[in-house]
Parts: C-alpha cells; sequence; structure tokens
C-alpha cells in the first residue's frame, strides 16, 4: 500500500507538472482527489489494513494527500497569473490615442471676467444692482451733476431716444437709482451695457459694457476708496499689481481720479505698451458729489461714499491679451472657445 | 491746451525737465497727454553763408554754391534754388542731416560732388506764416541775427517745446498759459511772476468817440471795450510768432496775432473791430430780433434767433456774442482804427447759440466753460500794452468799463478736520492752508475764498479736492471699509447663473451681440408688416441704420452670429445668449427690459429632437414641469413663429404663459441668411419662467419593494401625437405609475398603411407593498382602455 501510494504521488507530481492548463489541471484533480480519485481510492482499503499499520499509512496518505492539494493549488495561481498576463497584453492600449469626451460649451469672456469682478465684489460684501439701458436724461445726467447745459456732456456721444430719454452712456446711472431706493449703508457693484455714439474700430465700440461701484456709508473716506480698488485689482491681476490715483474730473465725484495701473509689461518703467507713461489708464473714480448724494435725499453731512466704474471690455482685452474689441462681437467660435 | 514751455517761463522762471515737468503737472491734476520738443526730427542742419555761386557746367537748372558753415573748409554744395544769392544765410542739411523727409547724404549731382543740401521753410516744417519775410517755394533765406554754423533750432528759434495738457471741463481757466502757470506754480512751489499790464495811450476820452449800450446784462455781465488808433498792419515780431505757433495757432498779422495771444495768455478770447464798419460809434450787446441775419467771418450768412445775443451797432449785427465776428467788421490790411473788445458773456448762453447755429468756435469753446467775470479791463489793457510793444497803433488811454457783474468768488467753510476724516489723513491744518494759498485761495478764520477765476468751487469737497491734489493723492492710505456688510444675489442673478450653466454643460458657448440692430432685421426673419415686435424704441441719432433700433427680439441676433460661424466655415455650432429684448410701453415711457435666453445651432447632425432636447433640460433645470408643448404655428404666443418651420416648431406654455419655443428655422428664413444646413433656435422669457419655477426639492425616500415592468406595443393612426397616448397612460395608470418610457416608433413592412406602432415600457410600483400580478394587470387593462378610447389599440 505503501508503495501504492508513493506510485500515485510521483504520477501526479509528474502529470502535474507537466500540465499547462486550468481545464486539465482541474482534471487532474478530480482524477487524484476527487470523490473516486486514484488516492480516495486507495483510502478506502484502509479498513483491510491491520490495527498496528493503519495509523502510519494513514499518516503517510494524508501527507500525500496535502502535498498534492498545496501543489495543485500552488499550479492554479500560476496558471492564474499566466492567464492574467495575457489579458493585459492582449488588452493593451494605445494610450496617447484622444479621449472620449463629452462636448461643454463655455462662457463669453466677457461674461467671464464680470463674474470675476462680481465674485471679488461679493467677498466684499456688495450687492449687485441692475438698472435700465433706456434711460431718462435725468438719471443718466441730471442727477449726477450734469445739467443739460453741462459742458461735460460733450464727451459723451448720447445716442437719444427722445429729448428725455436716452441710451445710458454711463452705468453711473444706477447710483441714483440705489440711492433713491434704499438707504445707507449701501455697497453695490452694477455690471451693464451702455452706448456712446463711437464708430467701431479696433478699440471702440458704440456699445459696450461698465462695471459701477457705489458705497455710501458714514465715515467713508477716499483712503477706503483706494483700499477698496488696490484689493480689486490685486485680485484681478495678482498681488504684484499696483495702482496709482491722479487727479481728475468727473461732474459727479468730488475729489475726482483717474486709476491707472503698473504697465504689465515694463513694470512701471515705460515701454511702447503704455507709451512710455508706465502706467495705463484702467477706470475713473472719486467721491460721491455732495450734490448728488443731496439730490438722492441723502445728508451729505451726515454720509460720504465713494464711487468708480470700470470698462469692462479693456479689463478683458488685456486680460487675455485681445488687440481689436471687435472680436469680441463677432463671437465665432474659434475665439469663444479659447476661454475655458 | 497746447502750452509752450518758452511762454511758461514768463511766469515761472525755471529751467525745467519736460519729463519731470509733466510728470508732476499730471500728479497734481493737470493731465499731460504728450510733449513735442520742436523740430525734433530736424538734426544736423546749420546756418550757413553762401561765398560763391556758379553754374553747374553739365546742367542749365543746377548751381554750385560754395558754402562757410564754420568749419576749416566750405563745403561745395549743388542746388536747382534760383533765389539764393553770395552772401545770403541758409539753413544748410550737411551730409548725414536728419529732415522730416529723411536722411541727407553726398552725392553727385550730374557729376559734381554735392556736400549736403539747402532748406525751404516746408522741409523745416515750417509756413510763410513763420517766416513772412520768407520765399514759401525757394529756398529759407534768413533774415535773423544769428552766427554762421549755428544749430537752425536757436538760430530761428525751433527750440521750444510743446507741453499738451488735457484741460477737463471744470477748470476753463487752465486753457492759458497763465492758468497753467499758477497750476505750475503751487506744483512746484515756486512763486508766479505775474506784472499787471500797462500802456501808455493817447490821453483823449473815448466817450466822445465810442458809445456803448449793454442791454441784456444777464447774459452780459461784463463788457468793455477800447480803441486803437493808428493802427499799422503789418507782421508781428518773431518771438509772437513763435509762441503762437507753438500753442498751435498760426500767425496772422499783429493785430489778429495780439487777440489770440491774449486769449492764450488769459484764456479769454477778445474781439477786434475795424471802427469804420461799426456804424455811429455806437455798440449795442443785446439779443437779435426776429428774422435778423449776419454774415459771419467764413462767410456763411446765418438766420439769428430772438434768444441769441450778439453785438450790434446802431443798424445791424456785427457779431454773434462770444461765437464768432461779422464777416465785414473784422481787421483788413487797410484798417486804421480798432475797437477791441475784452467782455464775459454767460456760459450757457454762449453754449445754446453755438449749438443752434452749429458753430462751435475757439472762442465759443471757452465762453461757454465759463471764465473769470472780473477779469476783462486788465485783458484789454495786456492788449493794448502788446499793441503799444509791437508797434501796432496807439490805444486811446481811456476804457470802456461796463461792469454789471454781481457774482462772488466764492466761499466756503474750511474745516480741516472735516477734510481729513472725508480724505483718510491726517493733514495738519498749516499744511492745507499753505496748499490752498499756493493756488490763490485766501483763509480766513474757517472761512476760504476762491480766486475770481475758480468758477469750479462751491463745496467743502471741492477744497478737499485741492488739498489732497497738491498734497499727493500717492500719499492718501490704503484702507479697507469699516462696517459690517451683507450681500446676497438676488433670485435674478441665482436663476440666470443656473441657466448659463446649464448651457455650458449642455455644450453652449456664450455670445455677446448688439442690442441695437438694423429694422430689416424683422423682414430677414419674415416678420408680418403689422407685427408688434415691428414697434420699436428708434435711437433719433444712429451711427447707421444697421444700429437703429432697439431689438424687440433676440431672434435675429442669434441667427446673424450663426450665419457669421457658418460663413467663417465652423463646421457646427452650439451658441445661447442672455441678454435683453426692449419693449415700448406708453410714449414718453421707458421700455420694458425683459431677460431672454437664446439658443441656436447647426451642424454635427443637428435635429428638431437636440433642440427639443435641450428645452426639456433647460426647462427641468429652470424647476418648470407639467408645461404644455404646443404647435408654434397654433398659438400666438410668439410673434417669432414667422419664422420657424411650421411643422417642426414648438411653444412652451405654462398655466396660459408664453414660456419659450424651440425649433427648426422656417426654409426660407435659413435661405435668407445663407445657410446650407439646418438650423435651430430656441428661446425663453426669463421672468416668465421664474414666475412658473419650482425651486425646492424634497428628499423622497428610496423605493423599498420591487417595481414590475410592463411593456406595451400599440397600433393606432400615424396622426396621434405620441404626446397623447403617454397622456392616457399617465392618468389611467395613477399614483402606481413609476416611469412610462417610449422606445420605438414604427411604420413600414407588417404595420397598415396610415398608421404606426407605438412602443412603452409601463414601470409600476406601489409604496406599500410588493405588486401582485393581479394589481398589475388590472392597472394594465385600465391603461388599454384609456387608449383605445383615444384610438391606440394593443398590437396583436
Amino acid at each position: 500500500m505503501k508503495q501504492q501510494l508513493e506510485e500515485i504521488e510521483v504520477k501526479a507530481k509528474e502529470a502535474l507538472s507537466l500540465c499547462e492548463d486550468s481545464k486539465i489541471l482541474e482534471e487532474l484533480r478530480v482524477k487524484f482527489l476527487g470523490k473516486k480519485g486514484e488516492l480516495t481510492g486507495i483510502l478506502k482499503q484502509m479498513g483491510k489494513l491491520s490495527a498496528e499499520e493503519r495509523p502510519a499509512m494513514g499518516q503517510l496518505a494524508n501527507k500525500v494527500r496535502q502535498d498534492l492539494e498545496s501543489m495543485i493549488s500552488e499550479k492554479q495561481k500560476q496558471l492564474h497569473e499566466k492567464m492574467v498576463e495575457k489579458q493585459i497584453k492582449a488588452e493593451t492600449l494605445d494610450i496617447t490615442l484622444p479621449g472620449k469626451k463629452r462636448k461643454l460649451g463655455g462662457l463669453h469672456p466677457m461674461q467671464i471676467v464680470e463674474d470675476e469682478v462680481r465674485e471679488i465684489f461679493l467677498g466684499m460684501g456688495f450687492e449687485v444692482a441692475d438698472g435700465p439701458e433706456v434711460e431718462y436724461d435725468y438719471y443718466n445726467f441730471e442727477a449726477l451733476n450734469l445739467p443739460p447745459d453741462h459742458p461735460a456732456r460733450d464727451t459723451q456721444d448720447t445716442f437719444y431716444v427722445t429729448d428725455n430719454i436716452l441710451l445710458r452712456t454711463q452705468t453711473s446711472s444706477v447710483q441714483v437709482h440705489v440711492m433713491e431706493n434704499k438707504k445707507p449703508p449701501i455697497r453695490v457693484i452694477s455690471p451693464g451695457s451702455v452706448y456712446r455714439s463711437d464708430a467701431v474700430d479696433a478699440t471702440h465700440s458704440p456699445f459696450f459694457h461698465q462695471i459701477e461701484g457705489l458705497v455710501v456709508d458714514k465715515g467713508i473716506t477716499m483712503a477706503d476708496l483706494k483700499g477698496t480698488l488696490d484689493l480689486l485689482m490685486k485680485r484681478l491681476y495678482g498681488d504684484e499689481c499696483k495702482i496709482r490715483l491722479r487727479p481728475h474730473h468727473f461732474p459727479f465725484t468730488e475729489p475726482s481720479a483717474e486709476v491707472d495701473v503698473m504697465c504689465f509689461n515694463c513694470h512701471g518703467k515705460g515701454c511702447k505698451v503704455c507709451k512710455g507713461e508706465g502706467y495705463i489708464e484702467l477706470l475713473g473714480a472719486g467721491m460721491v458729489h455732495p450734490k448728488v448724494l443731496e439730490g438722492c435725499g441723502i445728508d451729505s453731512s451726515v454720509y460720504s461714499g465713494f464711487a468708480f466704474g470700470l470698462g469692462l471690455e479693456r479689463i478683458v482685452m488685456r486680460r487675455y491679451n485681445i488687440s481689436d474689441m471687435r472680436l469680441l462681437f463677432e463671437n465665432d467660435l474659434r475665439f469663444l472657445s479659447q476661454f475655458n | 491746451m497746447d502750452l509752450s514751455m518758452k511762454w511758461l517761463a514768463d511766469f515761472i522762471p525755471r529751467k525745467f525737465d519736460v519729463k519731470e515737468f509733466c510728470a508732476a503737472m499730471t500728479m497734481s491734476g493737470s493731465k499731460v497727454e504728450e510733449y513735442r520738443p520742436e523740430g525734433a526730427d530736424i538734426s544736423n542742419v546749420v546756418v550757413g553763408k553762401i561765398l560763391a555761386k556758379e553754374k553747374h557746367e553739365n546742367a542749365d537748372a543746377l548751381f554750385v554754391c560754395q558754402v562757410d558753415v564754420a568749419k576749416e573748409e566750405p563745403i561745395q554744395i549743388v542746388t536747382n534754388a534760383k533765389n539764393v544769392q553770395v552772401g545770403d544765410l541758409v539753413p544748410v542739411a550737411l551730409d548725414g542731416a536728419v529732415l522730416p523727409e529723411g536722411k541727407i547724404k553726398k552725392c553727385k549731382m550730374r557729376g559734381v560732388p554735392s556736400f549736403g543740401m539747402f532748406c525751404g521753410l516746408e522741409t523745416l516744417g515750417l509756413t510763410e506764416h513763420d517766416f513772412p519775410y520768407a520765399d514759401p517755394d525757394g529756398v529759407f533765406v534768413i533774415k535773423e541775427d544769428c552766427k554762421i554754423g549755428e544749430d537752425i533750432h536757436t538760430a530761428i528759434g525751433l527750440d521750444d517745446t510743446t507741453v499738451e495738457f488735457e484741460i477737463t471741463s471744470n477748470r476753463p481757466d487752465c486753457l492759458s498759459v497763465l492758468g497753467l502757470a499758477r497750476e505750475a506754480s503751487a506744483t512746484f512751489n515756486i512763486p508766479l511772476e505775474y506784472k499787471k499790464p500797462v500802456f501808455e495811450g493817447l490821453d483823449e476820452d473815448i466817450n466822445m468817440q465810442l458809445k456803448i449800450d449793454v442791454e441784456n446784462k444777464e447774459k452780459c455781465p461784463h463788457y468793455t471795450a477800447g480803441i486803437v488808433k493808428g493802427v499799422k498792419i503789418g507782421p508781428s515780431p518773431r518771438w509772437m510768432r513763435e509762441r503762437l505757433r507753438a500753442s498751435g495757432v498760426r500767425p496772422i498779422n499783429n493785430l489778429v496775432d495780439i487777440t489770440n495771444y491774449v486769449m492764450l495768455e488769459y484764456g479769454q478770447p477778445m474781439h477786434a473791430f475795424d471802427k469804420r464798419y461799426v456804424e455811429g460809434g455806437h455798440i449795442v450787446v443785446r439779443n437779435a430780433e426776429k428774422g435778423e441775419k449776419i454774415t459771419t467771418l467764413d462767410g456763411v450768412e446765418r438766420e439769428l434767433s430772438e434768444e441769441m445775443l450778439i453785438i450790434a451797432d446802431e443798424k445791424k449785427p456785427i457779431a454773434v456774442a462770444g461765437v464768432m465776428g461779422g464777416e465785414f467788421s473784422g481787421i483788413m490790411d487797410d484798417t486804421t482804427e480798432v475797437v477791441f473788445e475784452s467782455a464775459y458773456f454767460e456760459p450757457v448762453q454762449v453754449r445754446r447759440t453755438a449749438k443752434k447755429l452749429g458753430m462751435r468756435t475757439e472762442a465759443s469753446a471757452r465762453y461757454d466753460k465759463g471764465l473769470d467775470p472780473t477779469s476783462q479791463k486788465t485783458i484789454l489793457e495786456r492788449a493794448f500794452e502788446l499793441v503799444e510793444m509791437l508797434g501796432a497803433g496807439t490805444p486811446v488811454k481811456s476804457i470802456i468799463d461796463v461792469d454789471n457783474n454781481t457774482a462772488k468768488p466764492s466761499e466756503v467753510e474750511f474745516d480741516p478736520d472735516w477734510i481729513n476724516n472725508f480724505l483718510g489723513t491726517d493733514i495738519s491744518r498749516e499744511e492745507q492752508v499753505k496748499y490752498l494759498e499756493s493756488l490763490e485761495f485766501k483763509v480766513e478764520g474757517n472761512k476760504v475764498i476762491a480766486p475770481s477765476y475758480r468758477i469750479d468751487i462751491e463745496w467743502k469737497a471741492d477744497i478737499a479736492e485741492e488739498v489732497a491734489r497738491l498734497y499727493g493723492y500717492d500719499k492718501i492710505p490704503s484702507t479697507i471699509i469699516k462696517g459690517v456688510a451683507n450681500a446676497k444675489l438676488t433670485e435674478e442673478q441665482k436663476f440666470t447663473r443656473k441657466l448659463r450653466n446649464t448651457m455650458t454643460a449642455l455644450g453652449y458657448y456664450g455670445i455677446l451681440t448688439y442690442t441695437f440692430v438694423s429694422p430689416k432685421y424683422f423682414d430677414k426673419i419674415n416678420l408680418p408688416k403689422d407685427s408688434k415686435l415691428r414697434n420699436t424704441i428708434t435711437i433719433m441719432n444712429p451711427l447707421g441704420e444697421d444700429t437703429s433700433v432697439m431689438r424687440t427680439t433676440t431672434l435675429p441676433s442669434m441667427l446673424e452670429i450663426l450665419s457669421v460661424n457658418h460663413n467663417n466655415r465652423n463646421a457646427s455650432a452650439r451658441l445661447f445668449e442672455i441678454s435683453k429684448e426692449y419693449i415700448p410701453t406708453e410714449e414718453g415711457k421707458l421700455p420694458e427690459e425683459p431677460l431672454r435666453l437664446t439658443l441656436g445651432m447647426y451642424g454635427d447632425d443637428a435635429d428638431f429632437f437636440e433642440i427639443k432636447g435641450a428645452a426639456e433640460e433647460i426647462l427641468e433645470e429652470a424647476g418648470i414641469y407639467d408645461y404644455e408643448i404646443v404647435r408654434m404655428n397654433e398659438t400666438d404666443a410668439f410673434e417669432e413663429k414667422s419664422a420657424f418651420h411650421p411643422g417642426r416648431s414648438a411653444a412652451v406654455l405654462k398655466n396660459g404663459k408664453a414660456i419659450g419655443y424651440f425649433g427648426e428655422i422656417h426654409p426660407s428664413v435659413q435661405k435668407t441668411y445663407g445657410f446650407d444646413t439646418k438650423v435651430y433656435a430656441a428661446k425663453f422669457n426669463i421672468p416668465e419662467m421664474m414666475e412658473e419655477s419650482v425651486s425646492e426639492k424634497v428628499y423622497e425616500e428610496l423605493p423599498k419593494f420591487p417595481a414590475t415592468t410592463r411593456d406595451l406595443s400599440l397600433i393606432c393612426d400615424e396622426s396621434l401625437p405620441v404626446g397623447k397616448i403617454q397622456e392616457a397612460i399617465k392618468s389611467a395608470a395613477g399614483k402606481i405609475l413609476e416611469e412610462v418610457q417610449l422606445f420605438d416608433v414604427y411604420q413600414g413592412k407588417q404595420i397598415e398603411a396610415g398608421k404606426k406602432s407605438v412602443s412603452y415600457s409601463v414601470k409600476l410600483r406601489s409604496k406599500e407593498s410588493t405588486l401582485t400580478d393581479e394589481q398589475a394587470d388590472s392597472t394594465m387593462k385600465k391603461i388599454l382602455k384609456a387608449l383605445s378610447a383615444i384610438g391606440a389599440e394593443l398590437r396583436q
């Protein structure tokens, strides 16, 4: 019997070592270890053995069984690994082939930058107000200290609908609506379309966009205006961005300032981009004129405020290095798809 | 305003570095646009003396000259100029010289070497007005006090620098040399050197020779006039011509130049009348009479109206006050006696008159901003001082001064603490006073009095600006606004943001279009002639017809952009815009400006169901459910139905409100826009959408019990819309219907002509328990009964 066991072990080991297929492996397992397998056959004969022989033979038989079992499981593992390896090889792809994409659209660059400015101001506690584009003369001019014969009206070539109704030339008109409808503290911005009768060229359009800002409260100072604009420009253009306020005149602010940013190209030294000035004019600002406050029913001896207006096209063109404003309104997809 | 730096030096005797001067003036409030050194594009041109002049041996029209240019040897120059003689001083462009027209190099002319070129006025960028004695067509023969070999810039006074300022409308006083000198004085802290003008004059009584009546004192509060006798018209001296040139004014003759010179120096226009044409020696400042006419200096006859202020003699108007003089009253070559006028006219009056006559002149542009109402006499005296200086005539010593000016210099409260609180600064009272006094303000206790020429000063804030700009805007600190603020987006802002996000997720790109359009756009979308959309807000003064009306529909703007993309050979496009329409309301009232979401697309297998799919996604994102979809041409909800394919377009309605539309553009409209592919568009009314939007979301428990799914294959008339079938299933199944999905529509083999097969998958589920077969069967029976009622039978 011992001899039989040893023969089975040798035979099985040989067969296993030659096996290269998991199906054949399973057949071998059944052949040797299955219910009707060879080893089981021998074990069934154990009963015929004497009581002295039985323990030793039993031990031997178990050892053979364990050996074969572990060999088979080892072989199974090997075969599985081989199979996976083969599968991986077969499935290996050219990973430089293009990916499958879901087509996303995108926002217009003007919208992207407007959203950014809105977000910056929302973070500073500014609400966003809207106002009519077709507007009464009063809101666009008169309430902003630009009475009918004011010479500064000349600089804003206005489209008129009637003698009294016009296309707003500035988002400053919204200032008046806001102050008429809301008591201080006021912190608002108002982005929107404005109109001036300028012929179309690379830097002009009769239809363009501004973002107006207005703050009115007790104790608002010109230093606050400077701080607010400084923060805006740093958020828009990075921490190294520097601004410069320069005296100017707007009828609805006093003192008034034009705000320049340090030239991005030469960092203030003067170059072609900034025409040698080192700074580029970006927006107008100032302390809200007491006449304007009073006209909107706000006591100028108690409250003060500042306002500013920036041209969105100018900021967008600078941001993306767009040299021709007409591209913004042509809406060619090859242009539109570059900003998202 | 062009400022001559040489002229400025009369008042501020300092040699400035121009660049530093410009930077400092800009930062103190007088913005410099640019500065231009005269003759900057000319170099290596010197004064030469012609020593010899001989005929060229090979050319009759050429001469060979030997010219002394103060070098070791005279140089040889070949010229075709006929007007030069031996002994003449001429500008010589040496070998290597730069001129506005290019570089000069030595060369051979018909075999004879030439080492330079003689220059004419034009070559040096000058005209005969600058040097009236010079032959404008020949070489410039210099008759100035200069040295041989001297650089041409200094030799003929081409060495000034012009600084161009942008003067804002509140500072008309700075439209003058004196005004800018005052600013420079304050900016650089240098005292202004100003001398009151003096003149000797003829000791005669002017009242015997001239009578002035100011009838409209309100519009002409200050009028002064004087007489110059024995006038000798001739060119003015070089220094005056130089300064006029540097200021951008053409020299004409001594008298005209004096009026211009004084205007540039003081900022106030003057007028000179030939006394011969002042009939009766009597000047009346009055309003024009109806129908009165005047031929102005420019030779145009103009009809005046009653609200216009004129200067008249006893019979006729001789000038439009502050705007322009009459043709025959001006200075002629044979003028011998002149009346000088120096007046202050009320700005709005001048502005309106100039506008109405359509003639904005240099004079009116100054008057209409407002001038110093007190300086008229001084200005007249300055003119007479110059008349004497130039020997242009003899002024009569006495002057007529009709001064009805009641305006007092502005007096404003001076509160240094308020100024600091307003600016966010800490500037001492002394320092503030110093700044104000440097600008000729007077501080008296808690009052500050503005100089008479500062008509812009009215409020405390104006004083704060004066202090701030001299203190330096750059020294004002940057601070963060104090106080708490609480900002949030409005419902509309949130809603449009959501729509934008939806559109980009759906693959659409945002566009931005002009809101004013051509009225022809309405024809392009086939809009009926009587459509209410043709009633527009119309611009009175448009740039052109293309941008003359405010759009009442966004659809054509979208179609234009689609067509631009198509023409630019972009194979496909998916575009959207959130923008306004402008719908007129009542006459004299503002229009409504409702927001619209507009979609457009073509290419990339675009079809009706893609635009419908997009519409459905948008409506779902917008929180609009249970809406009605009807054929666009079966409702009056949208006028733009004329632009759509009647069989492939739909309107979305909810509770009777027009929510939006979508569909295929009408074949003929596609053709109008030049498409060779199908185009689809949609529009949604944002305010109506917001009204119908359900934004609250509530969690619904996940199902605990399994669902039962049954498929239904139906046969019906091909004309029966599947929407009807779906409605029937929904209402028959009741609450346990979870989902009904169309999965096939078929016509063809095995289906009778005129019929179609429609297949649905119906998912039923109860929240209370697992559905039994009996329950499901009974529901299906109800469904089939309802379907049968609308003509859809189970396919056998």
